[in-house]
């Protein structure tokens, strides 16, 4: 039996009142894949990711997490879903109120019977992961942005989620952090076998990464390609994509 | 000889330590489920025996595994690295192998030391706390006057629309909860006051009492309580979120002065807004008083009202008026110093708000008592 895919979106269609972001989208991430959500600013890619991880709700069309539907699931089984799923916000999101170390316990007390002493040594584990050993009592202000990020990365990771969502990941990070955080993000997916989607707009990210990507346009308010970021770049690729990949380079004939 | 780990019961993770002797090779075979919710070996890596040089693993058995077998391992990847111990880390499941080295490769920062201080230092730390605290607020004061000078020379960064908004804000906006507290406890002071004089007869008096109560002190206080749980905290949390959000800095880095341009106007605005307020508050209260007076001590309208007049003086009102404003300025350095001061986290906000309130209550307190005794010494 082969499993479900981990996300596959049919018909969907965003809106805030009646104002409509993006409709019929459909689009299925395989497992084990980097998939990018990619478009200008403002075409929406946020608010896909917010339908995908379950902070708002299709207008409408369906969201398939692990074959499931999962808004007409109930609240308990979206919650395990939810819990299933490692999530890396555009500003990180630590709780400012705890430290590096008090936010990646926090969903391990609350959803795992661990041990305390195992706690720590998974935060400990998880921070050298990404780079931060021996940071665990740092409160979120006293870091940097950069470590803030990778920080907000441990905590998505607590609970060995099998699908990771990032959003932005490299917006507010030098070019040598953000490729640092891009190869972990290749490192992670193949050591832990998990799922990623990215939203993104950084160019070398979507090459370095992405194995399949759509492209969301705010014109058309749909998706208007598909596929992985390479084969984006050959001409049978819409105008306006290869422009946004090649940032404007090659103009539409 | 085997070295054998506690016992574990059977289904569960397990890892047991096979040692040779003679070619001193050590194999720790992993088995079972490694995950979360299943019964796993208690935490802290096997104690490997002293002579053995190299150690692998074997995973023929292993089912599967997330994170708590790699804190498992990691914790035994110190020990053989500090024995310089030769292991086999690629007899490790792969992904397990890669992500214990991307775990050690990060280099470990110190880590901050909180020290601890005896009781003596802990004692001249607060105290150098509290003096510096002190110093703040006399400089926060100072500069709101020099920002006040400022503005009647017309040269102060601050935005008229701004006070404008912020009086809609401190004022109409608040009428429809000051009216109720107002009324409430011109009701209550009516009601205590009725017992005793009913006692006497002298159920007239109510009137005076209301009045001499509500106007020269109830009235401010209850607005004064109302605004600083109100508008007070609302300062606080206000400029604190903009603290938290750098907002203050960008004001600060533009050249324009976030005394001026924030605080002056929520001032302005607040001390302009309370002592109407308080006139508001005193007419509602005398209103809930009157209440009492009409029905429950079955006055005529007359008579309260005349008793009302005779024993109540302006001054009265004037005494209560300007408490009122003294309270207006009071909630507004409170709750905007205490945004200023305020820190860069959300949890750092809530204390701001609740420090604002506690303090601009405990300023209003004392200047009650000041202005009580400063009145009663004049005769006013």
């Amino acid at each position: 039996m082969t499993l479900p895919p981990p996300i596959a979106v049919r018909n969907l269609t965003m809106a805030y009142g009646s104002r409509v972001i993006q409709r019929d989208l459909t689009f299925t991430v395989r497992r084990g894949e980097i998939f990018i959500v990619m478009g200008g600013s403002g075409c929406g890619k946020s608010t896909l990711l917010r339908h995908l991880i379950g902070l708002q709700a299709p207008a409408d069309g369906v969201i398939l997490r692990d074959g499931q539907d999962f808004w007409a699931l109930s609240d308990a089984a979206r919650d395990r879903i939810k819990r299933n799923s490692g999530i890396l916000y555009q500003t990180g999101a630590l709780w400012s109120s705890m430290t590096l170390a008090e936010n990646i316990a926090l969903p391990l007390q609350q959803f795992t019977r661990l041990q305390p002493r195992e706690i720590r040594d998974l935060c400990s584990f998880k921070l050298a992961l990404v780079g931060l050993a021996g940071c665990e009592h740092f409160y979120p202000s006293e870091i940097s942005g950069g470590m803030r990020k990778r920080a907000a990365l441990a905590r998505a990771l607590a609970l060995d989620p099998e699908i990771l969502f990032f959003d932005e990941p490299s917006a507010g990070l030098d070019p040598i952090s953000s490729r640092r955080l891009d190869d972990l993000i290749i490192e992670l997916r193949e050591s832990l076998s998990a799922t990623v989607v990215v939203v993104t707009h950084e160019l070398a990210s979507i090459f370095a990464i992405g194995t399949d990507a759509i492209f969301l346009d705010s014109e058309s308010k749909t998706i208007i390609a598909q596929g992985s970021p390479k084969d984006l770049l050959n001409p049978a690729a819409p105008p306006l994509v290869r422009q946004f990949l090649t940032r404007g380079g090659s103009a539409p004939e | 000889m085997p070295h054998a780990l506690p016992a574990i019961k059977p289904g569960a993770a397990t890892a047991k330590l096979d040692y040779d002797n003679a070619s001193q090779a050590g194999v720790l075979h992993l088995s079972g489920d490694w995950r979360r919710k299943s019964r796993r070996p208690e935490p802290g890596a096997p104690a490997l025996p002293q002579a053995m040089s190299s150690l692998r693993f074997d995973c023929a058995d292993l089912t599967g595994w997330d994170s708590t077998l790699l804190i498992y391992l990691h914790d035994l990847r110190r020990d053989c690295h500090s024995r310089g111990l030769a292991v086999a880390w690629d007899t490790l499941p792969a992904g397990a192998g890669r992500l214990l080295r991307l775990a050690s490769e990060s280099p470990a920062t110190p880590t901050s030391s909180t020290p601890t201080w005896s009781w003596l230092s802990k004692l001249g730390r607060h105290s150098i706390k509290t003096w510096d605290g002190a110093v703040e607020v006399l400089g926060f004061v100072g500069e709101l006057v020099l920002a006040c000078i400022k503005l009647c020379f017309g040269r102060a960064r601050m935005r008229w629309s701004d006070m404008a908004l912020e009086m809609v804000k401190a004022g109409p906006q608040a009428l429809a909860i000051v009216s109720l507290i107002g009324f409430l406890i011109g009701l209550i002071l009516a009601f205590i006051g009725a017992i005793p004089l009913k006692w006497f007869g002298a159920e007239i008096y109510i009137a005076s009492l209301i009045g001499i109560g509500i106007l020269r002190l109830m009235g401010a206080v209850m607005t004064g309580v109302v605004m600083a749980g109100r508008t007070g905290a609302a300062y606080a949390a206000e400029l604190g979120s903009m603290q938290v959000n750098e907002e203050i800095d960008a004001l600060k880095s533009m050249g324009v002065p976030p005394m001026e341009f924030l605080v002056l106007p929520r001032f302005l605005a607040l001390t302009a807004m309370l002592p109407l307020l308080g006139l508001f508050g005193n007419l509602v209260g005398i209103l809930g008083g009157m209440v009492v007076g009409l029905y429950y001590l079955d006055l005529t309208y007359t008579q309260f009202s005349q008793q009302l007049m005779e024993t109540t003086r302006l001054a009265d009102l004037f005494v209560g008026l300007f408490t009122c404003w003294v309270f207006g300025m009071l909630i507004a350095i409170c709750g905007c110093l205490r945004g200023i001061q305020c820190g860069r986290s959300s949890e750092a906000v809530g204390q701001a708000t609740t420090s604002a309130v506690v303090s601009s209550i405990i300023c209003m307190v004392i200047a009650t008592a000041a202005i009580t005794v400063v009145t009663v010494a004049l005769k006013i």
